[in-house]
């Protein structure tokens, strides 16, 4: 547990879109304050980088730790760090930050100093909760994460948009709130302390675990979101703004099963095996059922903000696998939704902004009317579809050999998910690019193929997807060992009857 | 041995250049690219097959593709005899129908897309064969997948095309979810998913078991009846069939190469690939059998009544890849593979030749209003005729040595065999029959098309006619590698060269069985010749007439069984209907929406009456007061 670096660099990366934002105050001229998130964004970016080099793979342990007494009566500490788990989203969402500054660039133009200062407050947000190491220090950065999300949303959304916000944020306050008793109970028992660490280093008795898990669940199942707490996800995407779509589906959604990953497995190891089969089972509900919904989708945000559930059950059902495969599937499935899912719903901005119409059968023959962003489109369809070669792929063909390991039938299931996404998508593809074009509605359009400025904020992530789909091991090496680390705690649990005998004898030892 | 890498890797890279600056830059050039990249292939296989039969087998790891816990798989090649058959059937003709393809293509607005995604296909083709693991097969086996898809819906504007290339695309994947989970399943059993590794140890798997259900299953049979599952996807047999005759929409040089020659076959060579799994288990050794003579005879019977041109060659193909796998399931291996390396020319063959027709005729399809292209277009009738007569099983021709092989060994190997050959001869008498009505309407007798038409008649372009008398070579002299020993001894070569992949067929039989099945396939092809020319060769009302006797079964082969309108019904509708009505209106809408909506809603009436009780005036709040203060005092003294 160490910095290799003098200076606190985890610090400097998640406080430093805050400043930007901060400067943004005094700036008026909205081309300045685009080209100043720009800069910030890609600073954010430049600033995280050296960490990746740096980092440590053949450690489980914390790295570029800063620990400094923040409360000391309550035994709360400024403590920061990253491991194989967190480092990924770390860089996802700086890499989002800037796509998210770019996409924005002609869209937005009322409040376009407002709009900026929520973004790099956001991206301070995530930024933070995946570093933090201190629950007070998480709590914080868990709820600021939610204001400028209910901004973005509530102000620069579509028709709807006061209804999604409010329905987001009463949804995502709901599980917060029960998370925070949790963590109220862990300080408590844990003697005085919001160390996680520590807090994951204590061995809980079971009922223990069995209710905190359940808290915390609360706020993860939102979060990610699992069936059946998962629908304020269509309404908060279709009302969002690209940018907030893509900072929703690319890297909020993920906070959830982060969550997992750093708490509730680790802490209640026992209670996540005892819960794991709800759990998949759950997933699986999630992975056909919204497959199956998007057959019925008119709105092509909402299409795809239901195939975000279909795929967030592949990554819930890859980490309650609880085998190597299960969770190294799942944290890559997370990543290349955020790619995936995030290139989607830049996509659909993009065309937005020139037709101004969401509803799939306005569209129609664009293949031939704007050739290049069919082509780019088609690529993160099949991505999404899981064809091997590309990210998509590697994540769900290793969850899914995750999941018959774990059990057969699991496998089974959750692959007939991969039969639907290729139907939905297809289907989608087909109706928006190829057959006739739409007479009427196309001539109400300003169609013009993808721009330099949107070529190159698409760049990056197909570039993403074909590195990841063809050399994995990039981003696999970074989690091997933490994830090995992870099953060892789940490895001494004892299986799911003798949990419940135990529990049963805890609770009358209470009395 | 590294030059080999640019088999697969010289397609790939015109497929970049073409797609990045076709549109643009390079436009109607787009042959400058593709054709010599895949002449690169072509000669680059056939030096990898001089290697290999000078005995090399080369296997080659490049890096590791995914490692996660005690998964492992590499991406890496493997150039052993059957590769190198595959190689130059791939290579070969896709060589030929690119070139073709200038001449067919000429003038289409999709010019350079339609090279890109050609050179996308052999590059997936390529890498399909040449695997040397499970994994990067499935790689392949889902590129191909994607390029048909493509190119099925390759004019995009027809909604005819692009369904069927969503249909192609989304069948398969039926199929391919069990290979998937085969693949799977072969790790877990193995601990590799590297042939190498995978096929010694098959042996020692025998009698092991996977608990299913309350059933024990044998992992082996499992494994393989999951495997395939996706050949019947790729291989379009039985029940999975439906996507080939619909991927006809695509360009004739696209069914040619794609849905004839290679892509189609990619599920009778991963079965023998697979052959030390499949020997193993008698089970799916019959399956596979099954499911091959069923389907030959099944897709040869709707043949016989279909009238648009390349329809009927489809149904063709679907039939004789149900006599490979007829032949893979009695452990015949090579002469699967044989049979799909002869079948590889002379339909590749009769497609190109149909679509020269095609081209004569601005898209006409129907043979019915066809008739007399003999004379306008004498090397697409000669060589389709070649082709013809080779599918019928001639002698002499490659056709006859494949098929009689095939048939040979079926009935000699035990079991159901003679059953299945009786299958496979009937649907061989209709394979002649349908070839040759095909010859009779399109080619002879008068022309029944419009003057306009008529008027524009003429023989294709050299640059597609050369095409067809190469092939036509093919498909006349590519059997006399495999001649069998009654004719001539030690001459059945590539039986002796994928021997030590494919092994040697078990069963035998007297040499008269053998003349005697030789001569029966030979009589009845001609019988089928006859008959269609008793039919269809002079202008006869024999036709309507047998086709009014027998009404019911004209209407069921016509319509295909109604096999489309069958699945239409239990799934597609089904699955459209649920998530439209029970999924979206019911369960999201009425059930989790209700409850989410529902709660606030019941908050806020609760509060709604709650405040009533807020009304602001004295006496009623003084009238509450006392009736609590009543109620503390009853609490206290009692």
């Amino acid at each position: 547990m160490t910095n290799n670096f003098d200076y606190p660099i985890l610090t400097v990366t998640v406080f430093f879109p805050l400043l930007g934002a901060l400067l943004l105050l005094f700036v008026r001229n909205a081309a300045s304050i685009r080209w100043i998130s720009l800069l910030v964004t890609i600073g954010t970016f430049i600033i995280a980088s050296p960490m990746l080099c740096a980092f440590d793979k053949t450690t489980h342990l914390m790295q570029f730790v800063e620990k400094k007494p923040w409360i000391p009566s309550l035994g709360i500490n400024y403590f920061l760090g990253i491991d194989g788990i967190s480092i990924l989203f770390i860089f996802l969402t700086a890499l989002l930050g800037v796509l998210s500054v770019l996409v924005s660039w002609k869209s937005i133009d009322t409040k376009v100093k407002e709009f900026h200062i929520a973004i790099l407050a956001m991206e301070a947000g995530m930024l933070g909760v995946f570093a933090s190491l201190d629950f007070f220090l998480f709590y914080i950065f868990w709820e600021a994460m939610l204001i400028p999300m209910f901004i973005l949303i509530g102000v620069w959304g579509g028709a709807n948009r006061v209804y999604a916000a409010v329905k987001f944020f009463l949804y995502t306050l709901l599980g917060s709130v029960l998370m925070l008793v949790g963590i109220i109970v862990l300080y408590l028992y844990g003697g005085s302390t919001l160390d996680i660490l520590t807090l994951s280093n204590i061995k809980y008795p079971f009922y223990l675990q069995y209710w905190i898990f359940l808290a915390f669940l609360a706020a993860f199942a939102v979060k990610v979101p699992m069936f059946p707490v998962h629908t304020w996800l269509p309404d908060a995407h279709t009302e969002a703004p690209t940018a907030g779509s893509v900072i929703l589906a690319g890297v909020l959604i993920k906070m959830g099963a982060y969550g997992f990953l750093r708490f509730s497995i680790p802490m209640f190891p026992d209670a996540a095996k005892f819960f794991a089969a709800p759990l998949i089972i759950l997933s699986i509900v999630g992975i056909i059922y919204g497959a199956m919904v998007c057959f019925a989708q008119k709105d092509i945000k909402r299409l795809i903000a239901y195939s975000s559930v279909s795929h967030m059950g592949f990554v819930t059902l890859g980490i309650f696998s609880l085998n190597s495969q299960g969770l190294e599937g799942g944290i890559l499935q997370m990543i290349n939704h955020g790619i995936i899912t995030g290139a989607l719903f830049l996509m659909i901005g993009i065309i937005y902004e020139r037709t101004h119409t969401r509803m799939i059968a306005d569209y129609g023959g664009f293949a031939s009317l704007v050739p290049w962003y069919a082509g780019v489109f088609i690529i993160f369809t099949f991505a999404s579809v899981g064809l091997p070669g590309t990210n998509g792929f590697i994540g769900e063909f290793l969850i899914i050999f995750g999941a018959f390991k774990a059990k057969w039938l699991w496998g089974f299931l959750a692959a007939t998910g991969i039969i639907l996404g290729a139907g939905y998508m297809l289907r989608l593809y087909q109706k928006v690019f190829f057959e006739k074009a739409n007479p009427e509605a196309t001539s109400r359009f300003h169609l013009t193929d993808l721009s330099l400025r949107e070529a190159l904020t698409l760049l990056p992530l197909i570039i993403l997807v074909f590195w990841i789909g063809l050399y994995p091991q990039a981003l696999l090496d970074y989690m091997h060992v933490s994830v090995e680390h992870l099953i060892k705690k789940t490895g001494s649990a004892a299986g799911a009857e003798n949990l419940m005998a135990q529990y049963i004898r805890e609770i009358f030892r209470w009395f | 041995m590294l030059k080999y890498t640019l088999i697969p890797l010289l397609p790939l890279i015109s497929f970049v250049i073409n797609i990045l600056f076709g549109r643009n830059a390079i436009k109607d050039k787009a042959h400058w690219i593709a054709v010599p990249a895949v002449l690169g292939s072509f000669v680059l296989s056939l030096s990898a097959f001089t290697d290999v039969l000078s005995g090399n087998t080369i296997n080659i790891n490049f890096y590791n593709w995914i490692i996660s816990g005690d998964f492992n798989v590499p991406i890496g090649l493997l150039i052993d005899p059957l590769t190198a058959v595959m190689l130059i059937v791939v290579t070969s003709i896709s060589s030929l129908i690119f070139i073709y393809s200038i001449g067919y293509m000429h003038g289409d607005k999709g010019y350079y897309r339609f090279f890109a995604y050609l050179s996308l296909f052999v590059f997936s083709m390529l890498t399909l064969v040449m695997a040397n693991n499970f994994l990067v097969l499935y790689f392949g086996w889902e590129a191909v997948g994607l390029c048909s898809y493509f190119l099925i819906g390759f004019w995009f504007e027809k909604k005819s095309a692009v369904n069927a290339g969503k249909k192609a695309f989304i069948v398969n994947r039926f199929g391919d979810f069990g290979f998937g989970l085969g693949v799977i399943l072969i790790f877990l059993t193995f601990g590799s998913l590297e042939y190498a590794k995978v096929f010694p140890q098959a042996g020692s798997v025998v009698g092991q078991t996977i608990n299913i259900l309350g059933y024990d299953i044998n992992t082996i049979t499992l494994i393989c009846l999951l495997l395939f599952c996706g050949a019947v996807g790729k291989s379009a047999q039985m029940p999975l069939h439906v996507w080939l005759p619909d991927a006809m929409e695509g360009p004739t040089p696209v069914s040619a190469l794609i849905h004839a020659a290679t892509m189609v076959t990619a599920g009778v060579f991963m079965v023998a690939r697979c052959n030390p799994l499949f020997t193993l288990s008698s089970t799916a050794m019959t399956t596979v059998a099954l499911v091959g003579g069923t389907t030959a005879i099944f897709a040869a019977s709707i043949g016989l009544v279909q009238n648009d041109i390349k329809r009927i060659i489809a149904y063709s193909t679907v039939s004789q890849l149900g006599y490979m796998f007829l032949a893979l399931g009695m452990g015949a291996y090579t002469a699967g593979i044989f049979h799909l390396y002869t079948h590889a020319y002379f339909k590749a063959l009769l497609f190109l030749g149909s679509g020269s027709v095609i081209h004569t005729l601005h898209d006409e399809m129907n043979i019915q209003k066809m008739g007399g292209l003999k004379k306008y277009m004498p090397i697409t009738y000669w060589t389709f005729l070649i082709a013809s007569l080779s599918i019928s099983g001639i002698p002499g021709l490659s056709g006859f040595f494949s098929k009689d092989e095939i048939l040979w060994r079926v009935y000699a190997g035990g079991g159901m065999g003679k059953f299945l050959w009786a299958l496979a001869t009937i649907a061989a008498f209709m394979t002649a029959f349908y070839s040759f009505r095909l010859i009779y309407l399109a080619f002879h007798g008068k022309f029944r098309g419009t003057h306009e038409q008529e008027h524009h008649l003429h023989e294709s372009p050299s640059i597609m006619t050369v095409p067809l008398m190469l092939l036509a070579v093919g498909a006349v002299a590519a059997g006399w590698v495999g001649i069998p020993h009654i004719l001539a001894p030690h001459s059945d070569r590539i039986g002796e060269f994928l021997a030590p992949v494919l092994g040697h067929p078990k069963g035998e039989g007297t040499h008269a069985e053998e003349w005697f099945v030789m001569g029966l396939s030979t009589v009845i092809g001609l019988a089928g010749i006859l008959t269609a020319y008793a039919m269809y060769g002079k202008k006869t009302d024999l036709p309507q007439k047998i086709g009014s006797a027998f009404q019911p079964i004209y209407k069921l082969l016509y319509n295909k069984y109604y096999v489309d309108e069958l699945y239409d019904k239990t799934i597609v509708r089904p699955v459209l209907n649920a998530s439209q009505k029970v999924f979206l209106g019911f369960l999201d809408g009425k059930i989790i929406e209700g409850t989410v909506n529902g709660i606030p809603a019941l908050i806020g009436a609760f509060g709604e009456r709650l405040r009533k009780i807020q009304t602001g005036m004295i006496s009623h709040y003084g009238l509450v007061m006392a009736a609590g203060a009543l109620i503390i005092i009853w609490i206290v003294i009692f």
